[in-house]
């Protein structure tokens, strides 16, 4: 059977699942796309290199989103989190969908979930961001 | 007499907004356009420029010379503009900038849009997902990330917005976003032309369909159909047109148009703070004038939570102090700063391209003397900003003719 695969190339899913993202080696701005240079006009890079984000974060926004795209169930929590530095954008999983059970500034923790098997088999991992209970 | 050096609205105009089921972006547009000239007292063959604007839909050659075929084709230069919801304010700074530039006496800038039960909108077009992962795109994604790596829809977007200005400064709730929303449908009842006129009590905001948390459907931009259009003139060539028009002209104090300037997170959830403070900042330096010399403001509550944070960025209030401020109740109509007295675009309706042009049209009725029940007694001095998400944001400032 195939090796999973990641709902993107900057989910790594081998030994503890993390993200990378593209820093730049000039002025350490990270982005998680394929990048052609810097968006600091400031530092005009052009090289890049791979580098690990932490998985505990802290959620700076957060909306429960109940009108979505077909095939998305809901309603979902989709967030903004403070990965020690590095702003990720990821949906809160394993946590009920209400304002009762979701803060600003709550402590999440990176964890993946699978998204379902292709027609070969091989099935794909999402990622989300879940409570860390205290 | 007029100031040379500035650029002047001589003529604006905006359709009803709302359902116009028996008529086309060319006829509303045309509509708009007609109203705008007349208005203005000049015909197409005096238009040495015509900027124009629609998002979505269209197709074809550009709305400019569709509507041209319209209206009157003269052979002007005609820039067909796209910068999301702030592309009619991209079409007036573009014809603003020809007229500044000296290439012409005056300039039409027109924005139009078909929106009437679009339903919900997305940041991008989704595709479906394929028989086996494949990874495309610049993130390898194997399936459509909206959804599943947060969400790009406008309304989720937006709450995100609001829900981070309550991490930064605190004080925000579901209810304040829904007492934003209830102050613009209470402004609404006063504006024939808004696609929307009713009144709702808080709970009844509150108590809506829920979109994306705290934005219900009443906190959220109608979508509808609408147009909207300017003709602007030179400084040196209204000195020369009748004293009427003189006094009916408003003054183009300040016209910007900025876009994000790179900062982290800002590629990760959109910033709609920096450029717009950025924009409201060069704006009043360009008018000599500050916030609280404002008689009103139409800005971009494309949600009631996007309202809120703009406060803050056009430097309404101070910094971090935009609950504070709403809750003293200076952005009612009745307030110190009175804000999106037409009903701004939870009510009043924002059809897309056309919203950057009304939003001036509504600032201009005010400083002329010209908006009836919701008229705010002595306005001089108005501010209208809108924001396209990706990001672009127009500022502009208008004054009241000294004549």
């Amino acid at each position: 059977m195939a090796s999973p695969v990641p709902i993107v190339d900057y989910l790594v899913l081998d030994g503890d699942p993390h993200l990378v993202a593209n820093e730049c080696t000039r002025c350490g701005a990270r982005y998680f796309d394929r990048r052609n240079g810097c968006a600091n006009a400031e530092c005009g890079g052009t090289e890049f290199e791979r580098v690990p984000v932490a998985t505990a974060g802290e959620v700076k926004a957060f909306t429960i989103v109940s009108f979505a795209a077909p095939g998305i169930p809901v309603p979902f929590v989709a967030a903004l989190v403070d990965c020690e530095g590095t702003s990720v954008r990821g949906n809160l999983i394993n946590v009920d969908p209400d304002p009762e059970h979701l803060a600003l500034g709550m402590k999440v923790r990176l964890a993946t979930y699978p998204l379902g098997t292709d027609s070969a088999g091989t099935e794909a991992v999402g990622f989300g961001f879940e409570p860390i209970s205290n | 007499m007029p100031n040379t050096d500035s650029v002047w609205i001589l003529g604006i105009h905006m359709t009803k907004f709302g359902k116009h089921p028996d008529k086309d972006t060319v006829d509303l547009a045309a509509e708009a356009t007609f109203g705008a000239l007349a208005d203005a007292g000049v015909r197409m063959r005096d238009i040495g420029v015509l900027a124009a604007g629609n998002l979505i839909g269209g197709g074809g050659l550009g709305i400019g010379q569709q509507l041209q075929k319209q209206v009157g084709q003269t052979g002007i230069p005609v820039y067909n503009v796209a910068n999301a919801c702030a592309t009619g304010a991209t079409a007036l700074r573009t014809a603003v900038m020809a007229v500044k530039a000296g290439e012409c006496d005056f300039g039409l800038a027109v924005g139009v849009e078909k929106l009437a039960g679009a339903g919900l909108l997305a940041g991008k077009d989704r595709k479906a997902d394929a028989d086996t992962w494949q990874p495309s795109g610049r993130y390898g994604a194997v399936a459509s990330v909206d959804g599943r790596i947060g969400t790009e829809t406008m309304p989720g977007v937006f709450a995100q917005i609001g829900m981070e200005y309550g991490h930064r400064y605190g004080g925000t709730s579901f209810e304040l976003f829904a007492r934003i929303a209830e102050k613009n449908h209470a402004h609404s009842t006063l504006n024939p032309l808004a696609a929307y006129q009713k009144r709702f009590t808080v709970d009844e905001i509150m108590n809506d369909v829920m979109i994306a948390y705290p934005n219900t459907r009443s906190m959220c931009s109608a979508n509808c159909d609408g147009a909207a259009a300017a003709v602007v003139v030179s400084g040196e060539k209204l000195r020369t047109l009748s004293l009427d028009q003189q006094r009916r002209a408003v003054k183009i104090a300040a016209s910007v148009l900025t876009t994000d300037p790179w900062e982290e997170a800002c590629q990760v959830l959109p910033n709609v703070n920096t450029l717009t403070r950025n924009a409201a900042a060069t704006a009043y330096e360009q008018a000599g004038v500050g916030p609280e010399d404002l008689d009103l403001v139409e800005l971009h509550d494309c949600f009631a939570t996007a309202e809120l944070v703009h406060y803050d960025n056009l430097m309404l209030c101070k910094e971090g102090g935009a609950v504070d401020f709403f809750e003293s109740g200076a952005t009612w109509r009745d307030g110190t700063t009175p804000v999106n007295v037409s009903g701004g675009l939870e009510s009043k309706g924002h059809p897309i391209a056309a919203t950057g042009i009304a939003n001036i049209w509504e600032v201009c009725h005010h400083l002329r003397g010209e908006a009836g029940d919701r008229q705010i007694e002595g306005a001089t001095v108005g501010l209208a900003h809108v924001i396209g998400l990706g990001s672009a944001c127009g500022v502009h400032i208008l004054e009241k003719a000294a004549v």
